[in-house]
């Protein structure tokens, strides 16, 4: 029946529960044997390279009410299985947390973004991908949804380490929350890439808040492809905090960014080049968010 | 084995899927629908695009068991009868595509890609084919294609179905 061999997943149960407590229970059913699938975009593939081979495949893409974005309170909400097409097109999105809409808008191509999902990739903690970068350095919050109940973390407890993610067998990310950024902010994310569609050599998700006087109230930067986990680049952010972001300011800004990083050297590049190349898109995405500071 | 349900060019198909079976293969060795084609089987291709629930996807990247229920669009139903889908009669006209391996994916997105954005500019009609590979890498004609392809529907007023 199938003409490429290799590519087909070891055998698994399939489950498509309607409701999220009847997801929880087939979770809690079978445990390490199970995984949890949304839009498939990375799972998927996973399975068909037999990287990973669950059990039991709980197909969570049917279940009602997890996708959408609601603004309240300055912030945003996100239903996990928001896709990615709809985060980047979302007005509200666009308006209030450019930076977002913007990484959203590298995932992949139209295919993947069609039907990948912004709680997906999340969950899938690839430290190189675009969108868990934006969402550490706007240190996002995480509601996950157990049998007991929910909880929140920020995003500097979610992302543990590469792929691992404080999410516990037994629950699902329900909702992310990202700030829509206050009046006077500019944001960008900048990616580096060798090609339509790949992961980052390195990318950079910056927001700036400025005061009145021009003197920068809040900096955020997150950075993708650099260490084992999307890295919020806090020294660089403290060179800028309080001070005019001038060329000098920038510039320190983005050697104690490079100096945090602790790229590995593959494919994509030498750790070197990736340090060197840190600094260069630091400044760059900098002076693009200040100049869109409105 | 499940069995899936889908509507396909506007008409109801049944047919038995394992669960790992993908939707690419179960389109074409469940059901006999074998304009779409098979690439890369990894997702990098696109050649196996083709729309669900109004979206562009790749079939190689879901299961069949995910589009229970779904409504796709697949090469086949582009045409009426004899009559070819103004993208199609642009491909031909502009020499769209060399080996024609691309083609039925290249056809999809650039479907989805008009669906969305009527008048595309020539940087948006490469983003909307980023997904989609050439091996001939005749992508010159098939820019021209879908450019093309857009002022005929234009012209025409065709109404997208």
């Amino acid at each position: 029946m199938f003409t490429l061999f290799n590519m087909i997943p070891r055998a698994f149960e399939y489950y498509a529960p309607a409701s999220v407590s009847e997801a929880l229970s087939l979770l809690q059913k079978y445990g390490d044997e199970s995984k949890v699938l949304a839009g498939g975009q990375s799972l998927v593939p996973l399975m068909k390279l037999r990287l990973v081979s669950p059990a039991h495949i709980i197909d969570i893409g049917r279940i009602p009410g997890l996708s959408y974005i609601k603004e309240e309170d300055n912030k945003i909400r996100i239903g996990a299985l928001t896709t990615h097409h709809e985060v980047e097109t979302s007005p509200v999105v666009k308006s209030k947390c450019m930076v977002l809409s913007e990484a959203e808008s590298h995932v992949g191509d139209q295919q993947v973004r069609n039907r990948g999902t912004i709680g997906g990739s999340a969950c899938h903690a690839d430290p190189a991908a675009d969108v868990p970068s934006v969402l550490v350095a706007l240190d996002a919050e995480f509601k996950m949804t157990g049998s007991s109940g929910d909880r929140v973390v920020d995003a500097r407890n979610f992302f543990q380490d590469i792929f691992t993610t404080d999410l516990r067998q037994n629950e699902i990310l329900a909702e992310i929350t990202v700030p829509a950024l206050p009046p006077r902010s500019g944001s960008t994310y900048l990616k580096f890439e060798r090609g339509a569609g790949d992961f980052a050599i390195v990318a950079v998700a910056a927001a700036v808040t400025l005061d009145q006087a021009g003197v920068c109230q809040d900096v955020r930067l997150g950075l993708a492809g650099v260490e084992s986990i999307p890295l919020r680049a806090l020294k660089a952010e403290e060179a800028l905090k309080g001070k005019k972001p001038d060329d000098n300011a920038i510039l320190e800004a983005a050697a104690r960014a490079s100096e945090q990083s602790k790229p590995s050297s593959d494919i994509r590049g030498s750790a070197e080049y990736k340090k060197e190349m840190v600094k260069v898109f630091v400044k760059r995405a900098l002076k693009t968010a200040l100049s869109r500071v409105s | 084995m499940k069995q899936v349900s889908t509507t396909i060019n506007g008409q109801k198909y049944v047919g038995n899927a394992e669960p790992r079976t993908l939707l690419v293969y179960f389109l074409r060795d469940e059901l006999g629908l074998t304009g779409t084609h098979i690439g890369c089987v990894v997702g990098k291709c696109g050649a196996c695009s083709i729309i669900v629930d109004g979206k562009v996807v790749k079939s190689c990247m879901m299961f069949a068991n995910q589009a229970e229920g779904a409504d796709i669009l697949t090469v086949e139903g582009l045409a009426q009868g004899s009559k070819l889908h103004p993208i199609q009669e642009a491909f031909w006209e502009n020499h769209g595509l060399q080996c024609g391996y691309c083609t039925p994916g290249m056809l999809m997105a650039s479907y989805y890609l008009l669906k969305e954005n009527p008048k595309p500019t020539e940087e948006e009609i490469r983003r909307g084919i980023a997904g989609n590979l050439c091996m001939c890498t005749g992508y010159v004609n098939i820019v021209k294609a879908i450019k093309a392809a857009s002022e005929k529907m234009q012209a025409g007023g065709q109404s997208q179905k």
